[in-house]
């Protein structure tokens, strides 16, 4: 008797095991994504200090941020470091590949030479990078050895060009990968439409001008989603080149968020920065992965 | 007509030609020169370095740079070079890509082969998770840390990293499942294979490439990471990134560029190994990673 009522469990332990088997992932990310996303938010609308308190402020903690001088300063740097970031890489991106497209002898050679700096950690890229650009040592010194007296190169001490290095160092440890996506777009372009552009007269500037790039539309898109929420996430990097400065000129929100929280006690207008760079990136992340999760119903 | 087909549409004339090689040279070596100079310079006796020529090779080699960074240099309060937190990496890096591979893999299976309802919300808001700013969440993560007892613990390191690695893990197996004939699990199932059989003898052997991918994908992403090992990790155990930081940062006296180097090389060489040994895989596997349903 007791026989098909064992069966009936089996059968549904087995139709729900795989939803098991997915459930400790999806809790996990359910409380440890969108529970602590809740958390902070609502952080942000309490007066916590050094400690989480849950005194409801409303928006004062917003209001502070946008009155903040060091707020506004790591606002624009991002504004600048971003676009510039993500518009150089683009472009050294993009040419890189088109010139290693065309049947390059060593391409073998170059590409993991152009693809390295992708494998270290921002830390190393910036230890190499600070000293690189030392007036005292680095590539200005080495000029004036080599008998260039006049060569001077200041950026990284200088308020008003430090943010540029920052640009300079993250272009250099990811432009290589943007060059990799940019080839995996090319070579998946068929040959015969070039071919048949090229019986109708077609020059090779306008064979990639009006073929070519509009063809790689998936992979240029790709590529503002990826260093676009690198650009956002950009932390170690500035702590490493430049430690935020000189003085603010190098703030970035993901460290103005680190250093209000946690070293200068105000962890309610920390929680309000971080909730800003969330919606920033959620801005352009959600449209983005509901439409490609969308195409496949 | 196949043969044709193989050849690149494009003819470059002769200068252009020069041109883009002399182009693919440049940024060449605009790629490798920091890493040269770290390299040759942290050979040099610091002597030769503050007061030379930064791309020239050392006059005298030493080693004494190396062996420093390596056990005497001070970290921090501690003379004990980088070699704990060398070992506080691995000991946390092995434990988290794995467990997160395991979990990714599993996940992949059951998003692409046994679906059910609502099963692409549940990969978006997973999918989601790997584009967040930590810094959304560092706070609670402390607080959480600290009521599991893990806080400061190597442990807690590995559970952060799992569950912040989870969305990509998830991802690269999802894809690459997707593309798996569902016919040979629906005729496996016929046969009586149950979930775990057919995961074990069916999935699993073929998901090799992939598995390099989460594992070298994983490897570098928490061999690297820097926020979460200054935040939640103590003195024994934090990761080589923070104490590669605190080295070159934090010198008093005289700043040793030689071993900074020596120890900035010394905590890229597992990736740059990784990398060297496996970069074919990485590559083709960040290639997968672009977000395609």
């Amino acid at each position: 008797m007791a026989a098909p009522a064992e069966v009936d469990f089996r059968t549904r332990l087995q139709d729900s095991l795989p939803r098991l088997v997915l459930a400790p992932s999806f809790a996990a990310t359910l409380l440890f994504v969108y529970g602590f996303i809740l958390f902070t938010v609502y952080l942000s609308f309490t007066g916590s200090k050094m400690l989480p308190n849950f005194t409801w402020v409303g928006l004062e903690n917003y209001r502070k941020l946008w009155a903040l001088d060091a707020w506004w300063i790591a606002i624009s740097n991002i504004a600048v470091f971003a676009t510039l970031y993500i518009v150089i890489c683009t472009a050294i991106g993009l040419t890189l590949a088109i010139f290693l497209d065309q049947k390059i002898r060593g391409e073998g050679l170059l590409r993991p030479i152009y693809l390295y700096p992708m494998a270290l950690s921002f830390i190393v890229t910036g230890t190499a990078w600070k000293w690189f650009l030392d007036p005292g040592i680095g590539l200005e010194h080495t000029m004036h050895l080599w008998g260039w007296e006049s060569f001077s190169f200041t950026w990284i001490k200088d308020r008003n060009m430090a943010i540029y290095t920052i640009v300079l160092a993250a272009v250099w440890q990811t432009s290589g990968f943007v060059m990799a996506m940019f080839l995996a777009g090319l070579r998946g372009i068929d040959n015969e439409i070039l071919k048949a552009a090229q019986i109708d007269g077609a020059s090779n500037w306008q064979l990639y001008r009006r073929i070519v790039i509009p063809m790689l539309r998936p992979a240029f898109l790709s590529a503002f989603v990826i260093l676009f929420h690198l650009a956002i996430k950009s932390y170690d990097l500035v702590i490493a080149l430049t430690g935020g400065g000189p003085g603010r000129a190098t703030e970035l929100p993901a460290t103005f968020m680190y250093s209000y929280t946690f070293t200068r006690n105000s962890m309610g207008i920390g929680a309000s920065s971080a909730v800003i760079m969330l919606m920033t990136i959620a801005a352009i992340m959600v449209p983005y992965l509901y439409a490609e999760l969308k195409e496949k119903p | 007509m196949s043969a044709v087909t193989q050849d690149t549409a494009v003819r470059t004339g002769r200068v252009t030609r020069t041109f883009i090689y002399l182009v693919l040279l440049l940024f060449a070596l605009f790629y490798l020169l920091p890493f040269f100079v770290m390299l040759v310079n942290s050979v040099k006796p610091l002597a030769e370095i503050t007061g030379g020529n930064m791309m020239a090779l050392p006059r005298t080699w030493t080693f004494e740079p190396w062996h420093s960074a390596w056990s005497t240099a001070q970290i921090g309060v501690e003379p004990t070079g980088l070699k704990p937190y060398f070992i506080n990496s691995i000991i946390m890096v092995v434990p988290a890509v794995a467990i997160s591979t395991v979990l990714g893999a599993l996940n992949g299976y059951v998003l692409t082969k046994w679906r059910f309802r609502g099963d692409t919300w549940v990969f978006g808001l997973m999918l989601f998770s790997c584009f967040i700013p930590f810094q959304i969440v560092l706070i609670p993560m402390a607080r959480m840390l600290g009521l599991m007892g893990l806080a400061g613990s190597t442990p807690g390191l590995v559970l952060v990293h799992v569950v912040y690695g989870l969305g990509f893990t998830t991802l690269y197996f999802r894809n690459y499942y997707a593309a798996f004939p569902t016919e040979l699990v629906r005729a496996a199932m016929i046969d009586g294979a149950g979930f775990f059989r057919i995961f074990w003898r069916i999935m699993l052997p073929v998901s090799g490439p992939i598995a390099v991918v989460s594992v070298i994908w994983q490897f570098t992403n928490i061999w690297n990471d820097f926020l979460f090992g200054a935040s939640f990790g103590d003195q024994d155990s934090q990761p080589m990134t923070v104490a590669l930081n605190n080295l070159v940062n934090s010198s008093t006296g005289v700043k040793e560029y030689n071993v900074h180097f020596a120890g900035a090389i010394l905590a890229a060489l597992p990736t740059l190994f990784v990398y060297i040994v496996a970069g074919r895989y990485f590559v083709r596997g960040l290639m997968a990673g672009s977000v395609k349903g």
